[in-house]
């Protein structure tokens, strides 16, 4: 192997294989920079311009109400942290509950069954509002009346429905042969789902279902409807105060910079998984 | 002109070296099969052929033209270059026709109902017919093997591809796939083979190549490689795979 010398044919062929990489490289960003710099133009250039940046991109204004959103945000991010660890469990149980195949468990079966059905078919920020202002009207004794934690909970049962149906669907891409297999090993219907087809499921969804996080951590916003003080809230707050709406700019921002993270490390994770399982194959 | 030819072909992904100095010339009508153990070097040689893999040196000429060029399209390479893969490898979500018609309709822009008739003919012609209307996964192995086999020959290719096809059979469904192949080779098809068929290569292959950790160790007639091998390896592998 080391007596090796790429001949000259190859060391032209790698500087050819270079050369295209550098012109796709070029292209890519020449593409990139032409497309952004006339969006840009289109933008800025619009007769309404100058009145919409005064209006949601006023940098004292961005300035005067950062420390009461920055307050504010903290809120939204232990929403959906919260809801977060509850949906994940809870929203399995319901998947499994779905693809259970025992008698015994009919019911159970049924009503996760209805509960996605119902759920999924009710406007998320009615829940929030039936949730909020239903339950502390019912006058319980020893229930909290906080409308931050019925917002939460109404945001918890709305995407466990969503996330039960993406477990569901992953449970069911897992092909029959790996049923077939696990059984063979002697492994039970429970056992087979706990440690074949669950867990190769789940890899298969982790898109979708970060899709629906991202689309959680924004829906704390609807929290807002029932008067809690988080960070869209605030930002309308001040707009009808100061006529100015460069803080729901700001509170755009925040949720951006809260979701990129998350789609990255979901993104680093899935290649991960697939070198792992798919090194040295085709 | 030769068909197809390599010359001085290297293969490596990262320190392991698994084409050395392959060299090998495929003139039309020809049944060149590849023998040799596991990790030999059979199916990496196939997938260089085919471009699905970047060769680290050598030359591959395909009807007269370099196509280890990077300028090369590889679509246009494999339009007429068919190949099929140990795993069959069907669209499962296809049925059998519509898997046999996809590419000449898409890629060959062959309207649909000559390819249909095309496909139809050749499932005719391999006793598939019956089963035109399923999907794959309601076939046995050797009949899904077989679709395959008709997949690859429906835009009529210049050159056949086989990688292993019988590996992931059964041994009596072999047998069908590989009167198959013997009826293609008969009526002149070109075919590059990686095979663990000792009989069946020794039938019909009109050139062996024995591969040895990445290099063609030995090449020549079957009735040369079989019965009076050069090379002790070529020996060794030989009494291990013949019945005695």
């Amino acid at each position: 192997m080391s007596d090796w010398t790429p001949s000259q044919h190859e060391l032209d062929r790698r500087r050819l294989r270079r050369r295209l990489r550098t012109r796709s490289a070029l292209i890519a960003t020449v593409m990139t920079v032409l497309v952004f710099v006339a969006a840009a133009l289109v933008v800025t250039g619009s007769p309404g311009w100058p009145s919409v940046q005064e209006l949601f991109f006023n940098w004292d204004d961005a300035r005067e109400a950062l420390p009461d959103i920055w307050d504010a945000i903290w809120l939204n991010i232990k929403m959906f942290l919260i809801a977060e660890a509850v949906i994940l469990p809870f929203a399995m149980l319901i998947a499994l509950a779905r693809v259970s195949r025992s008698p015994w468990l009919a019911p159970l079966r049924a009503t996760a069954v209805v509960y996605t059905d119902v759920v999924r078919g009710i406007p998320t920020i009615l829940l929030v509002y039936l949730l909020a202002f239903g339950v502390p009207a019912l006058r319980l004794q020893g229930v909290t009346n906080s409308a931050y934690v019925w917002a939460t909970v109404a945001l918890i049962i709305s995407y466990s429905a969503y996330v039960a149906e993406v477990f569901r669907s992953g449970i069911e891409s897992v092909h029959p042969s790996q049923w077939a297999s696990a059984q063979a090993l002697g492994l039970t219907r429970g056992q087979t789902l706990r440690h074949v087809v669950v867990p190769q499921g789940v890899r298969r969804v982790v898109p979708p279902l970060l899709n629906d996080f991202v689309s959680l951590q924004k829906d704390t916003a609807l929290a807002s409807a029932a008067a809690v003080f988080e960070a869209v809230f605030v930002a309308r707050d001040y707009g009808n105060y100061n006529f100015n709406y460069t803080p729901l700019v700001v509170v755009s921002c925040f949720f951006i910079v809260m979701t990129v993270p998350l789609a990255r490390l979901c993104d680093w994770l899935t290649a991960r998984m697939r070198r792992r399982e798919l090194a040295g194959a085709l | 002109m030769s068909l197809l030819s390599v010359s001085g072909l290297r293969k490596s992904y990262g320190d392991r070296l698994v084409l050395d100095d392959v060299s090998l010339t495929v003139e039309p009508h020809d049944v060149i099969c590849l023998i040799g153990s596991s990790g030999s070097g059979k199916s990496t040689l196939l997938r260089c052929l085919n471009l699905l893999e970047d060769i680290d040196d050598g030359v591959i000429t395909f009807e007269g033209r370099e196509i280890s060029d990077p300028r090369v399209d590889p679509r246009e390479v494999r339009s007429r270059m068919g190949m099929v893969f140990q795993a069959y490898n069907l669209f499962p979500h296809l049925s059998v026709l519509e898997n046999c018609t996809l590419a000449p309709r898409r890629v060959h822009g062959v309207p649909r109902a000559e390819a249909e008739a095309r496909a139809l003919l050749l499932l005719e012609r391999f006793g598939l017919s019956e089963h035109a209307a399923k999907h794959p996964d309601r076939l046995s192995g050797g009949q899904q093997q077989r679709v395959a086999l008709v997949r690859a020959m429906c835009t009529s290719p210049t050159l056949l591809l086989l990688d292993e096809i019988t590996a992931a059979l059964d041994p009596e469904l072999v047998g069908e796939v590989l009167e198959i192949v013997r009826a293609e080779a008969e009526a002149g098809m070109t075919m590059v083979l990686a095979t663990h068929e000792m009989a069946f290569a020794r039938d019909v292959a009109t050139s062996v190549c024995f591969l040895d950790r990445g290099r063609i160790l030995e090449q020549g007639p079957p009735a040369e490689i079989f019965s009076a091998p050069r090379e002790e390896r070529t020996r060794q592998f030989l009494r291990r795979v013949l019945p005695a």
